[in-house]
């Protein structure tokens, strides 16, 4: 067995592993090293290196169960720089499922009464850490004794582990309130925080403690008046505000205490204006602190004046540089745009402008922007959410929180401001609603009737027709949950296709998806089949080349192979290659229809089944090719088709720009292996003099 | 309070965690996978708030190294900053200008120091120089303690 390392020689030769297997190699002949040396009884002081390169090598993500009793004898040790690892590893292996970590509990017991304050510091840091309810229950009254008697360093430990004890036995809060009381009395800021943080738990878990902690109030607001105009305090400075940390624990705990109770807020009053109006807003901590001021007061009984001061902050806060402290007003303002609009309404201004910003403050600002809309500034919104279009598609993209409430913005902007949109749009949109299988009877009937309205907007017309002639089934069913009810015929929605396919504002795009929606539409509607071949004759010898190429394969399908009609109903493709793919589709439909007919399948028309025109399992010559066939989206169509219908899907969301048909296929073929490899940045070595940091970079910036 | 805190480079290898619930193995690494992947994956600019399930997530990027600190939904965000802040300062007073392979070297005086600043997912301590001071004491003992021990004995 060869000699084990010291730890810092066995990270470097991990490190230095040019491959995972090498690694490997490394990390097995360290660990078995490692099992040796704590099979042995005494090995002087490298005990706790071994247990260190465990940890190193656990923290990879290789196992490390084999040291969980290792740490318990290291626990137990005399040493304290054993006891320091045996801790830490603790910590790391053990948790309350493991049965292991029970045989510690006799060890922090002896290790909170140690003579030596760090080393109860450990016992502390460790029960607080991974404490179970029995170890907490075994222990509470040491902890008790250690919050009332001792030195502030073991204090503040002390409170902070009776806190975890609180929340994994509750009842055990009675046990620490009355110390909790007494620590507010302290001046040492580390056992105030600690103090604030118990009785904040206590108050949280427990409303008769709330009622019994009212009376701290006033000690509070004593504390916090300390910090706020006390001179400059080295120990606890931070960019000019003294103790931030505890200034919003305090703050918190003031909210708790002030929530739904006219005197307790009224005598927090003169304070949190005073921290309003003082507190130095320059740097992100100060922010921090006026962001808490802002949720207590807004959350507290507070009067009138004081809401508006806290609103008019949040106001400030929008117009920030500091994206983080935008995101943060945009939050705040949408909690309280229900009961406080008014005050809201006066930034409406700034909160339109965040919709310029390409980020997660945007879903914000869009969310409180519609919420602000009312029938005084409907224009005038309107307007600026127009400009501000295509910021909203893209954040709608990355942030919706719902489908729904996705699929309703971007119909809403498409409506409003339609001719401001990226061509993309058009697919993306019908890539979601396709995944939104839930709401397609809502989005179509919304749609239909969006259509109806207005055809002036391509974007919104295309989809509009995709959705018909790929959910028209739905529409003509009529009853949808979401919308109110209204009754669609066959021939209203093809007066809307054929609307669509005449009209002068249809650019021959949006006319190719008005004739495919016609299409469609025939194999899921069943009396005006005639009228639909008409209309498709009819463009077989329209000017548009696309559209009379379109017109004249559809009606191929209707002539000759009447029963495959029904494929149209599975062309279920989308993107700006529509066109391009269901011309390939339908060329190898009619190629499959010549292979059947050699097949001698039979030309029994097979009957239109349900909602989405699937062929039924009859048992044609051809049914079982069909079967396989007719298949919505998953099941493979003929080879040809299941290239271009499978790779579209991931196509689309990379790609803007249109394809010839030669190209669609073999393009969207190769992209699919883009979108699965991930990129791998280069592993980073010391010596590389890359713009990039490197590990020997200095973390303090500036 | 705090659930977790995570350290990793920009090639998503882990540095240091720290669990302040009980969490099984297998859900850690699902959680160290849903993070780096979410967190390399933000734009420069982007802001640093994200949620995920019920918590918030706050990173920040130091040089290589991205810390990303999980919180219960009722904290405040920014403040979750500073306590990043005020860490990567402790870690600076102690090791001197600070990079990241002194984390990777030194990891076990990385967790020493995180628990004289944090415990149970809150903050212990809000003084710098009492941390400090601490850490000092206790490296100080361990080196007492330890040629105390090597002491032949008796």
């Amino acid at each position: 067995m060869s000699p084990s390392i010291p730890l810092q020689e066995m990270i470097r030769a991990i490190r230095s592993a040019r491959t995972q297997c090498e690694e490997r190699g490394v990390i097995q002949r360290e660990c078995a090293a490692i099992r040796a040396q704590f099979r042995q009884v005494d090995n002087g002081g490298a005990r706790s290196h071994n247990l260190a390169k465990l940890l190193y090598v656990h923290m990879l993500g290789y196992p490390a169960h084999f040291g969980q009793m290792e740490c318990v004898r290291m626990i137990a040790s005399p040493r304290y720089s054993e006891k320091r690892v045996g801790y830490l590893g603790a910590m790391m292996l053990l948790d309350e499922k493991q049965d292991a970590s029970l045989l510690i509990t006799n060890s922090i017991k002896n290790d909170l009464a140690h003579s030596n304050q760090y080393v109860q510091s450990l016992a502390l840091c460790t029960l607080a850490c991974m404490g179970s309810a029995e170890m907490c229950r075994d222990l509470a009254p040491e902890i008790d004794r250690l919050l009332r008697a001792s030195n502030s360093y073991i204090k503040k430990k002390a409170a902070l582990c009776a806190v975890h004890i609180v929340r994994k036995v509750h009842d055990l809060g009675e046990l620490f309130a009355p110390a909790a009381r007494s620590l507010l009395a302290e001046k040492n800021h580390g056992v105030l925080h600690g103090a604030v943080v118990l009785i904040t738990q206590l108050c949280e878990r427990n409303p008769e403690a709330l009622e019994r902690f009212r009376k701290t109030v006033p000690d509070l607001v004593q504390i916090m008046k300390g910090l706020v105009i006390s001179g400059y305090s080295p120990e606890h400075d931070v960019a000019g505000i003294s103790d931030p940390f505890l200034q919003v624990r305090i703050l918190r705990l003031l909210r708790i205490l002030g929530r739904h109770n006219e005197t307790a807020s009224d005598a927090m009053n003169d304070l949190l204006a005073q921290v309003a109006t003082n507190t130095d807003s320059t740097k992100t901590v100060g922010n921090a602190v006026l962001y808490e001021t802002v949720l207590t007061v807004l959350d507290i009984k507070s009067e009138s004046g004081l809401r508006v001061l806290a609103v008019n902050i949040l106001g400030r806060f929008l117009l920030n540089n500091d994206r983080n402290i935008r995101y943060i007003a945009m939050t705040s303002l949408q909690r309280i745009v229900g009961t406080d609009h008014n005050a809201v309404q006066r930034h409406r201004g700034t909160i339109v402008d965040c919709l310029k910003d390409q980020d997660a403050s945007v879903n914000r600002a869009l969310e409180l922007s519609l919420a602000l809309v009312s029938a005084s500034n409907i224009r005038t919104m309107m307007k600026e959410l127009a400009q501000a279009a295509s910021g909203i598609f893209h954040a709608a993209e990355r942030y919706a929180p719902s489908q729904r409430w996705h699929i309703d913005t971007i119909l809403h902007v498409l409506t409003t401001a339609g001719g401001d949109v990226r061509d993309e749009t058009v697919p993306n949109l019908i890539q979601l609603i396709t995944n939104t299988s839930e709401l397609h009877c809502y989005t179509v009937h919304k749609l239909y009737r969006a259509l109806l309205t207005d055809i002036s907007q391509p974007s919104l017309v295309q989809v509009a027709c995709w959705c018909i002639g790929e959910y028209g089934d739905l529409l003509l069913k009529g009853e949808c949950q979401e919308t109110e009810p209204s009754q669609v015929t066959e021939d209203d929605a093809l007066d809307a296709l054929e609307t669509v396919l005449q009209s002068h504002m249809s650019s021959p795009a949006t006319r190719g998806f008005a004739l495919t929606a016609t299409m469609k539409l025939s194999t899921r509607i069943t009396e005006n089949v005639d009228r639909i071949r008409s209309i498709v004759s009819i463009y077989g010898s329209c000017m548009d080349v696309e559209l009379q190429q379109r017109a004249v394969e559809y009606n191929a399908l209707f002539r000759k192979y009447d029963h495959m009609r029904y494929l149209t109903s599975v062309l279920y493709v989308i993107g700006s290659n529509e066109e391009a793919v269901v011309s390939i589709s339908v060329r190898c439909s009619l190629q499959v229809c010549d292979l059947l007919d050699l097949l001698g399948g039979s030309e029994e028309p097979l009957q239109p089944s349900t909602a989405l025109g699937l062929p039924n399992s009859t048992s044609t010559a051809g049914g079982d090719l069909l079967d396989l066939l007719g298949g919505l989206e998953l099941t493979p169509l003929a080879p040809g088709l299941t290239h271009a219908h499978t790779h579209t899907h991931t196509h689309t969301h990379t790609h803007t720009h249109t394809h010839t048909h030669t190209h669609t296929h073999t393009h969207t073929h190769t992209h699919t292996h883009t979108l699965v490899e991930t990129e791998r940045e280069p592993e980073v070595k010391n010596l590389t003099k890359t713009k990039l940091q490197t590990e020997t970079s200095s973390l303090r910036i500036k | 309070m705090m659930r977790f805190l995570l350290l990793f480079s920009r090639q998503g290898k882990l540095r240091l965690q720290k669990w302040f619930t009980p969490i099984s193995e297998r859900e850690k690494k699902k959680i160290i996978r849903d993070m780096t992947s979410m967190v390399l994956a933000r734009q420069p600019r982007s802001c640093n708030f994200l949620h995920w399930k019920d918590l918030k997530i706050i990173y920040k990027r130091y040089a290589s190294l991205y810390f990303c600190l999980a919180v219960d939904n009722q904290e405040n965000e920014l403040l979750a900053l500073e306590v990043i802040h005020r860490y990567v300062e402790l870690l600076d007073k102690y090791f001197g200008n600070v990079c990241e392979l002194d984390i990777i070297f030194n990891f076990e005086k990385a967790y020493f120091i995180l628990d004289e600043f944090l415990i149970g997912g809150e903050i212990q301590e809000t003084s710098k120089q009492v941390v400090n001071r601490c850490i000092e004491s206790s490296d100080m003992l361990q080196e007492t303690m330890e040629e105390y021990m090597s002491k032949p004995a008796f």
